[in-house]
């Protein structure tokens, strides 16, 4: 079976559908992309992921031909497409506030692109019907926008845009406007039409979880520069800056000084009196070089006792308990102060919680658990 | 109570501007012409009892609207009035959508100082500017004097007391009332409803037909009417910058009232007008229910 999983960002001969080449975009004296190269592969599900102002809706703008690069070039399967204005695109795009047309119906909003291209009347129902069908939309056609739910509503946005069967899907924070619950039931959903379709989507959004539940690999954005590119499970555990790791999920960031210890491993001297901390790298440090060791809450164990046979050891005190229902973060205050975020899942119920405030307690963590960080 | 007094305030104020009023005409429109002060007869004298009463109302009758079907100048005139104002509302339409889209499409910033130019000739005496307008617009005016001064022309235009200057006036006059509804459904239009049928392969002029001009379109209604209801009826403008040649309802019931010193007659003409006009009202009203209905 791992011979069909779909990686070809790993595969050299793999000529990418988008090609990002050195592209700059600046808004008068503001540079929203910065000299930005990239390439998105065909059916791939991308995600620019971002703080607003970071510039991934500009990113997003230019593929659909709203903006077009002040330097450098775009190119979708091997064409450049600066030149060509959005309704000559064989892009289309999900709005963020869906832009249905008010005064159509659900129906014809989906057939309006369709009814651009001159197609037979025929192939034109049968087309809006099949995409009605994949939002399950159906008994909603005859409805205006206004008289269907939020849900409703996007599902329509995401078949309009889908009917012309485009190469490239954008999609603006798609699910911005849902609440939470239908937000992770449109998710799969979303995955699952990607997949149906076998269009390339490329998605915007500011939502970290909701990129790594969708993308197949994900952007990290900030002030028009990608900071890092990779699936979201190396995104996870293998950021490569500390921005990446503090902007996805929780993180314990702590300062020291790296010393080699052997091969790929190094020794951290973070705090006066403190033993050393033990990580391995990949990465080179010179003797003496800062680094920032970046350890994700649920790799640290929190223990009432010293564990015997663990690598890194602290002792600290709780200092503060985040109960999540099927999580607790434990905030745990160390000796000089630092506060170290440990995360359990909670398999007992919470009366028969082992660890209260101000309790003393260890941490402990392997040796792989940390990623060591340069900057 | 107090919300029968708070609901009890606008149908007192109905009743006695506008109802009262018009029966008052509606009585009159049934009398005979008099050389009297009241000018016309019969008038109610309550001092005769219930006799008095019963006289009273078996001298009116609708002779003034039989009248009103045997002389064409009357029939003439409301179709004249019709198609003069359906004329300029059209004329209105073509001069305000443009300023109104580019209203709309300016910089927020400059959104407010925008409105406030086109209210600002309100704040000046409508009989003045139709004034300002016979100087514009007569042999020896302006409009005239830079025309001949640029070469294009040789002999003056004679515009005023022409249809022409009719038209000018009641485009000029009317404008913002068919700038503001048109200006208010643009403005809450969300801009990206063009970019996304920009997206879906319209060009600018396609997106502008199909989407810009259906969601504008209660605005345009709304407009149109505003204009041509007060045009139907309009007196000052034909009065002022059209010659004899043009023909309006206003200026027959004018003429009917202050020159023939004919009220019944006057106040017949003033009721079948006030009919021809309820069928746009009515229309109107039907337009602002289905939009507020749409937008809740």
């Amino acid at each position: 079976m791992n011979t069909d999983v779909f990686t070809p960002w790993d595969d050299p001969q793999a000529k990418p559908l988008i090609q990002f080449q050195n592209v700059t975009k600046r808004f008068g004296e503001f540079t929203a992309i910065d000299n930005l190269s990239l390439g998105i592969f065909e059916r791939e599900f991308f995600a620019l992921l971002g703080p607003s102002g970071c510039g991934k809706t500009t990113m997003m703008r230019m593929l659909a031909g709203f903006e077009t690069p002040t330097e450098g070039h775009i190119l979708l399967g091997g064409q450049d497409i600066d030149p060509i204005p959005p309704n000559k695109r064989a892009v289309n795009m999900m709005f963020q506030s869906y832009a249905l047309f008010p005064h159509l119906s659900v129906w014809e909003n989906i057939a309006f692109g369709l009814r651009r291209d001159n197609i037979p009347k025929h192939d034109l129902e049968d087309r809006v019907e099949e995409m009605l069908r994949l939002t399950r939309l159906e008994q909603f056609a005859r409805r205006k926008p206004h008289q269907i739910s939020g849900g409703q509503r996007q599902r329509v946005a995401l078949a309009r845009s889908l009917a012309k069967a485009p190469k490239l899907l954008l999609l603006d924070e798609p699910l911005g406007a849902l609440d939470k619950k239908l937000r992770q039931d449109t998710q799969f959903e979303l995955m699952d039409i990607q997949e149906k379709t076998g269009t390339t989507f490329v998605i915007v959004t500011h939502d970290q979880e909701e990129a790594m539940t969708v993308a197949s690999r994900v952007a990290v954005m900030d002030q028009g520069q990608l900071m890092q590119v990779a699936t979201p499970d190396r995104i996870y555990e293998n950021p490569a800056s500390i921005y990446v790791a503090d902007f996805i999920g929780d993180v314990n960031i702590i300062e020291g000084r790296a010393t080699s210890s052997g091969e790929d491993a190094y020794q951290v001297d973070w705090a006066e009196g403190q033993a050393p901390l033990t990580a391995s790298s990949s990465t080179g440090f010179a003797n003496g070089q800062s680094c920032h060791l970046a350890i994700r809450p649920e790799k640290v164990t929190i223990s009432a006792e010293r564990p015997a046979d663990a690598v890194n050891v602290v002792q600290g005190k709780v200092h503060d308990i985040a109960y999540l229902g099927n999580l607790s973060t434990y905030h745990v205050e160390l000796a000089n102060g630092t506060i170290i975020k440990a995360q359990t899942a909670n398999t007992r119920r919470i009366s028969r919680r082992s660890f209260t405030w101000e309790d003393s307690v260890w941490l402990s963590w392997t040796a792989t658990a940390a990623v060591l960080l340069a900057n | 109570m107090r919300r029968a007094v708070l609901i009890a305030i606008p149908y007192v104020w109905l009743l006695a501007l506008f109802l009262v009023p018009f029966f008052i005409v509606l009585k009159i429109s049934l009398s005979d012409t008099a050389l009297a002060i009241p000018p016309y007869t019969p008038t109610l004298d309550l001092s005769a009892g219930w006799a008095g009463i019963k006289d009273f109302f078996s001298q009116l009758d609708l002779e003034n609207y039989v009248w009103l079907t045997e002389d064409d100048l009357y029939w003439k005139a409301y179709l004249s009035s019709v198609k003069i104002a359906l004329i300029s509302t059209f004329f209105t339409l073509l001069v305000g959508y443009p300023i109104a889209y580019g209203m709309a499409r300016a910089p927020q910033e400059w959104r407010p100082t925008l409105m406030m130019l086109v209210i600002l000739p309100f704040w000046t005496s409508f009989l003045i500017r139709v004034y300002a307008w016979m100087g514009i617009l007569s042999n020896e005016g302006y409009l005239n004097q830079i025309l001949l001064w640029t070469g294009i022309i040789s002999t003056p235009l004679t515009i005023l007391n022409t249809s022409t200057a009719v038209y000018i006036g009641i485009v000029y006059t009317y404008l913002p009332f068919m700038i503001l509804p048109i200006y208010s459904a643009l403005e809450r239009m969300d801009g990206s409803l063009i970019e996304a049928a920009e997206d879906l392969g319209c060009s600018r002029l396609q997106a502008f037909w199909l989407v810009t001009i259906p969601l504008s379109k209660p605005g345009i209604i709304a407009g149109c009417f505003l204009v041509m209801i007060p045009v139907i009826g309009e007196f000052v403008i034909p009065s002022l910058l059209g010659g004899s040649g043009t023909l309006m309802i206003g200026k027959v019931l004018w003429e009917e009232f202050f020159s023939n010193r004919d009220w019944p007659v006057a106040s017949a003409v003033a009721i079948v007008l006030l009919l021809i006009l309820v069928i746009p009202i009515v229309l109107f009203q039907r337009n602002q229910q289905k939009q507020a209905e749409a937008e809740g």
